[in-house]
């Protein structure tokens, strides 16, 4: 498809999910009820780590409106929750058993289910709940010593690995060695809408339903089937409208199990809505790793191998994620750099914290931060200049694609395209960074605590293996496509539409886009890893390019006119050669190809068409992002003046849309530099469990950012040339803030922990 | 998140609240007034008192007016009354300068400036502002009518001599000089957010030095309070960034500042020193 | 458990008998008892604003407020934004601007602007950060939220 003949992808178009959005007609899960139905309170540990001696559930039983109560007697036969890829026969004793049997292992680990007949008393009843736990001593340091997970089992559950080349060697002849030790703080998505479930048996159809899914209804439905001993058949999820996901929300979770375990016995719908302090220590946390990083430079800076040993803080239990955030952190550390020898070993800790797993650009906003704090080390330990450095070690792009022995989701790390100095340099020129650095030097002069400070990073989007969408005209014209994506706010149906519009020659608003319904389309991978663009996008445009096809192919005949001469323009076929000549409907064609139609002939019924998009590889979108922030010596507190965040994103189909992905992922990278963080007091207790104390930035502390969006180098690995833009945002936002402090309180090397919170950052200054 | 059930009463009479609050007050009662502060933490099951009385249903609670040189402000004065001055002169631009720190818009609709002293948290700028300026707080129950003044007023964190059966009626605040500089500064992680330090700071200047300095912390140590050591350094001094800057150091030796999850002791002890610094810069533009 | 009572809520226009106890949130009411779900629940304890509803022309977090104290106010709520198959000038902004993403917070932002820019039609930009940073979006960043509600704003305003 030739660029200039694009109309739609490419336009801001507003999106199609708006109206019932903005009007308050969304169908979030806490808006879905049904009559009889039982509300669900979870009874959660109030310590760290000890063992469960018993739990009495008489007072709650006998309480004002309670139906049931259960605990881990009640539900036998349901086992621990499977990892998400399959079976991994050495990690899975370290499940999370849905309701803990004899050990407790975080605060907030569910011990106990309330059955109501509405919220507020099965929150009474579980207060009624009273649980003997023997406390033990939590273990609350990745790093620490291993502890007891349980008898003969220690909580060092894992070490990946993964590397290349002779680390060693590069090491002995290294010109420089250079050694830092980081720490990213613990925090999470926590989308503004807390999690929920509803849960339905339909005994009439013998039909289990699961209302509140996000994300990967199909991956959830296998699940549940295999658990429940259901066909497939007998079980549908559904999504509705979801609250923002950044990969928190969506995978199977203890809660979503229960509710269809307690449908299923008690023939009564059962409805699970989480508050936010449950939200806080629940739901999955993510991003708390230590790195003790090195890497070996010649004299000039560049990189001959680099060693990474990190402790990954797991938390309590691996969730459906089991060890993929951790294998990916090794696999994509090394970004854009060429590094000739690499050692990467994690160490997969549990801890009695909640249990951890994606969110957001996992493993690569925490290995932005490190290996970009790394590369400005280097430059700081050497006398070079930070972007020189840049300069020295990135692949080119005369180099693509450039494949690693490394891995992460399954696939070997290939990057298909980019052009990474490229990008960074217009980056620099747009910024003006000569002239900034001028300025901010003579703002320092003048006893100002200001500098400007940059991240490079390689994302990956796309994943796949395979995605399918059927397009349908119907016989008003109307088309539908059905896909198995998800929608978690980000825009999917628009976009979906748009590539649709663009293709068969329809305008975006007469299409309807269906996501998150099992029972609409038999196969899905959902939304996750920036893939809806990709994968999605593509099988549209395969299926609507072969429905394009298919209607010419009947109104050739019908027009009497060779189908290379004919034109779909506005959902009406029309002849190239003659404008306001005879043209025909895409909806007459519909009908004249319907299943009863007599002028049928031999084409299969139906104007529609099933297309599926294969993919070997993910993508590999790349960024940069630069940043000036104003340091308040005094109170330690971190202002941001300006940021840019550039991009390329290989083809935009909606700009509007990258652009809100970015900013928004901006804003959450900003909150993991200076605000978010999940703390804990020394008997594991954890602090940050309101909206008081986990601090997300609101509109005064998030400033405009400046984007830089670049099609240069699209995608070969699909034909539309598209990379993904979900994760782009938040990448680089640790790495280029910890940059800038540390040029603006002239202490190279100074920021080794995030978040850069006040305190942190004033006892940095107090230190000579 | 759901509060723990409670027995309602909607008094419409200053005499029917002072009833049932003889009654129910020592049965875990508490008042509602804004509510913005006890919802939270009766969301949070933290708090289950038994009984609310709910006091917006009483009109002669809603008074504002000067009087006998204070500013005595009714139980049902929300936080947004102040956003506009209240008064001509210093105190009613400062109550309109602190009031914008107070949490957010919404919550300022419903909250109450005697509720905030009522509640005393130890970050409250109303609670602040009372200590520094030595407010009176009326208290009134069945049995009669007791005033407070602020430095007795403000016994701990969240904790005050407010008795289980009465209702903080009414707070005053003495009208001040038309020469009187002001100050405030408050330190928070975010817009809107809870103080970590403050300060309020007043004076006069007679013959180009200092006179009658109130400097008062806040968000840093269980109660707020005026810091008379800081007060001292200052008195007698030409208004200048030294001056200035000996009574931060002053004020920072003299606070004995908390420690929580939000800050270090040592930490709020070097806010203070600059809260104090900042607001008496403002005093002096 | 205590005794439900009989009130009112006047929401939108029009009157809801409903039945509750004293301690049933105004949000829990308009959502559960009215069936007007488009306020919404975010954290329950008053801090991000998702609950935002006007209670006579002014915006209140409807999670700081019992159902019993609302009987005899004004309550309106997104769902009463704009008449049925027309869209209020925010609500269109928000739709123009790309205003939303998941769309969560968006009724407690709309109700917020509405009842700001009622009461203060030429509200300056700062302060209109200042009242924006009232509610918490974690989806877009926030600036396409102030862009929406300033184009909004300067249509609305009066022509002079």
């Amino acid at each position: 498809m030739t660029v200039e003949k694009l109309r739609v992808i490419g336009q801001p178009l507003p999106r199609l999910e708006d109206p019932p959005l903005v009007t308050g007609r969304g169908r979030y899960a806490a808006d879905i009820s049904f009559p009889r139905q039982l509300c669900m309170r979870v009874v959660r540990s109030t310590f760290a780590h000890g063992r469960l001696k018993g739990i009495d559930t008489s007072a709650a039983k006998a309480a004002a409106g309670v139906f049931a109560v259960w605990t881990a007697a009640d539900i036998p036969d349901l086992s621990p929750i499977d990892f998400r890829e399959g079976k991994i026969e050495r990690l899975e004793p370290f499940r999370q058993p849905v309701l803990a049997r004899d050990r407790v292992r975080y605060v907030g680990e569910p011990v106990a289910v309330v059955f109501a007949d509405d919220a507020y008393l099965a929150e009474d009843a579980a207060d009624l709940v009273t649980v003997d736990i023997d406390e033990l001593p939590p273990l609350l340091t990745a790093d620490a010593p291993p502890g007891e997970f349980d008898a003969g089992r220690s909580t060092a559950a894992d070490v990946v690995k993964q590397g290349y080349g002779d680390v060693d060697a590069a090491f002995r002849r290294a010109h420089t060695v250079v050694e830092l030790d980081l720490r990213i703080g613990r925090h999470s998505g926590v989308p503004l809408e807390t999690r929920g479930a509803i849960a339905r048996y339909d005994a009439g159809r013998d039909v289990l339903e699961l209302h509140g899914a996000a994300k990967v209804p199909h991956r959830n439905r296998e699940a549940l089937a295999r658990m429940f001993g259901r066909p497939l058949a007998g079980v549908h999820l559904y999504e509705g409208h979801v609250g923002g996901g950044f990969g928190i929300r969506g995978e199977l979770y203890p809660e979503d199990v229960l509710v269809c375990a307690a449908a299923l016995r008690f023939g009564r719908p059962v409805k699970w809505i989480e508050d936010r302090h449950e939200h806080l220590v629940a739901a999955n946390h993510s991003r708390q790793q230590r790195h003790r990083i090195k890497a070996a430079v010649d004299a000039d800076g560049q990189i001959l191998a680099i060693d990474d040993e990190f402790f990954h803080d797991q938390g309590a239990y691996l969730r459906t994620h089991a060890i993929r955030v951790p294998h990916m952190t090794c696999g994509i550390l090394p970004g854009p750099y060429r590094v000739p020898a690499y050692r990467a070993v994690g160490h997969v800790r549990l801890t009695n914290k909640t249990p951890a797993a994606t969110y957001r650009a996992p493993g690569r906003y925490e290995t932005t931060f490190v290996r970009e704090r790394l590369a400005d080390a280097v430059a700081a330990k050497l006398g070079l200049d930070a972007v020189e450095v840049r300069r020295r070690n990135a692949i080119t792009k005369a180099e693509m694609p450039y494949a690693r022995p490394l891995e992460a989701l399954g696939e070997e790390i290939d990057y298909d395209s980019g052009d990474y100095m490229g990008l960074l340099d217009a980056a620099l020129t747009r910024f003006e960074w000569t002239k900034t650095q001028a300025g901010l030097t003579r703002r320092r002069a003048a006893g100002e605590a200001v500098g400007a400070g940059f991240a490079l990073f390689v994302e990956k989007a796309g994943l796949g293996p395979t995605d399918g969408v059927r397009v349908t005209v119907d016989p008003h014209g109307f088309v539908e496509v059905v896909t198995g994506s998800s929608s978690v706010g980000q825009g999917v149906e628009t976009v979906v539409a748009q590539i649709c519009a663009e293709t068969l020659g329809v305008d975006y608003r007469r299409i309807r886009v269906v996501h998150g319904r099992t029972e609409m389309i038999e196969y899905g991978i959902g939304a996750h890893a920036s893939r809806a663009t990709v994968m999605t996008g593509s099988a549209t445009h395969v299926a609507a390019t072969k429905l394009r096809e298919k209607a010419l192919a009947v109104a050739s005949e019908l027009m009497q006119a060779p189908a290379d001469t004919l034109d779909i323009v506005d959902g009406m076929v029309v002849r190239r050669d003659r404008p306001g000549g005879p043209s025909m409907s895409l909806g007459e064609i519909a009908r004249k190809i319907a299943p009863t139609s007599k002028t049928r002939g031999a084409h299969e019924p139906g104007l529609s068409v099933t297309g599926w998009f294969d993919s070997e590889h993910q993508v590999y979108p790349y960024g940069a992002h630069l940043a000036v922030v104003r340091v308040d010596r005094d109170t330690g507190a971190v202002a941001v003046e300006r940021y840019l965040a550039a991009y390329d994103i290989g083809r935009a189909i909606n700009p509007m849309l990258v652009k809100g992905q970015i900013v928004g992922g901006f804003a959450q990278g900003l909150g993991g530099a200076l605000y978010e963080e999940f703390r804990y007091d020394a008997r594991g207790e954890p602090l940050s469990v309101t909206f008081a104390d986990y601090l997300m930035p609101t509109a005064r502390e998030v400033p405009r950012i400046d984007i830089m969006l670049t099609e240069d180098a699209p995608s070969p690995r699909n034909p539309l040339g598209i990379k993904g833009a979900g994760e782009s945002g938040i990448t680089g936002v640790g790495a280029a803030i910890a940059s800038a402090i540390d040029a603006a309180i002239g202490k190279p090397g100074a920021i080794t922990e995030l978040p850069v919170t006040p305190q942190r950052l004033k006892d940095i200054l107090s230190r000579a | 998140m759901k509060p723990a059930p409670f027995t309602y009463h909607a008094p419409t009479t200053v005499d029917a609240a002072l009833a049932v609050l003889a009654e129910v007050g020592p049965q875990d009662g508490r008042v509602l007034a804004g509510g913005q502060s006890l919802l939270p933490t009766m969301a949070f099951r933290l708090a289950r008192p038994a009984h609310l009385v709910d006091i917006n249903g009483i009109a002669a609670l809603s008074d504002m007016r000067n009087e006998a040189g204070e500013l005595a402000i009714g139980a049902c004065v929300r936080h947004a009354a102040f956003h506009r001055p209240v008064s001509d002169g210093p105190l009613g631009k400062l109550l309109s300068a602190v009031v914008r720190h107070i949490a957010h818009y919404p919550i300022r609709v419903r909250g109450t400036f005697c509720g905030s002293l009522a509640h005393a948290d130890p970050a409250s700028e109303w609670a602040l502002v009372a200590a520094t300026l030595g407010a009176t707080v009326v208290a009134r129950s069945r049995n009669g009518t007791r005033k407070i003044a602020s430095d007795r007023y403000f016994k701990g964190p969240l904790m005050t001599d407010l008795k289980s059966d009465e209702l903080l009626a009414e707070a005053r605040l003495p009208l001040l000089p038309g020469d009187t500089r002001l100050g405030f500064y408050e330190f928070s992680r975010r817009a809107g957010d809870y103080a970590i330090a403050m300060s309020l700071a007043t004076f006069r200047v007679r013959d180009g030095r200092i006179v009658e300095p109130r400097i008062g912390v806040g968000g840093a140590e269980g109660v707020p309070r005026r810091i008379l050591a800081a007060e001292q350094a200052l008195a007698g001094q030409t208004p200048t960034e030294n001056a200035f800057g000996g009574a931060a150091d002053a004020a920072a030796a003299a606070v004995d500042p908390m420690e929580d999850a939000q800050a270090s002791a040592g930490y709020r002890r070097d806010l203070v020193r600059t809260v104090v610094h900042r607001a008496l810069r403002q005093a002096a533009l | 458990m205590t005794a439900k009572s009989d009130l009112t809520l006047t929401v939108n226009g029009e009157r809801h008998a409903i039945r509750v106890e004293p301690r049933r949130t105004l949000a829990d009411a308009l959502r559960e008892d009215c069936g007007l779900t488009g306020t919404h629940l975010g954290c329950e304890h008053g801090v991000c604003g998702a609950c935002t509803v006007l209670v006579d022309g002014e915006p209140v977090r409807s999670c700081l407020m019992f159902a019993v104290q609302a009987a005899g106010k004004d309550i309106r709520t997104v769902e009463g934004l704009a008449p049925r198959g027309s869209l209020h000038p925010l609500q269109q902004a928000f739709i123009d601007h790309h205003g939303l993403q998941c769309g969560f917070c968006t009724p407690g932002f709309l109700m917020l602007a509405a009842g700001v820019l009622a009461g203060q039609p030429d509200i300056s930009d700062d302060e209109l950060l200042d009242v924006l940073s009232s509610n918490l979006c974690r989806c877009t960043g926030y600036e396409n939220i102030v862009k929406a509600v300033r184009a909004a704003a300067d249509k609305m305003r009066p022509a002079r």
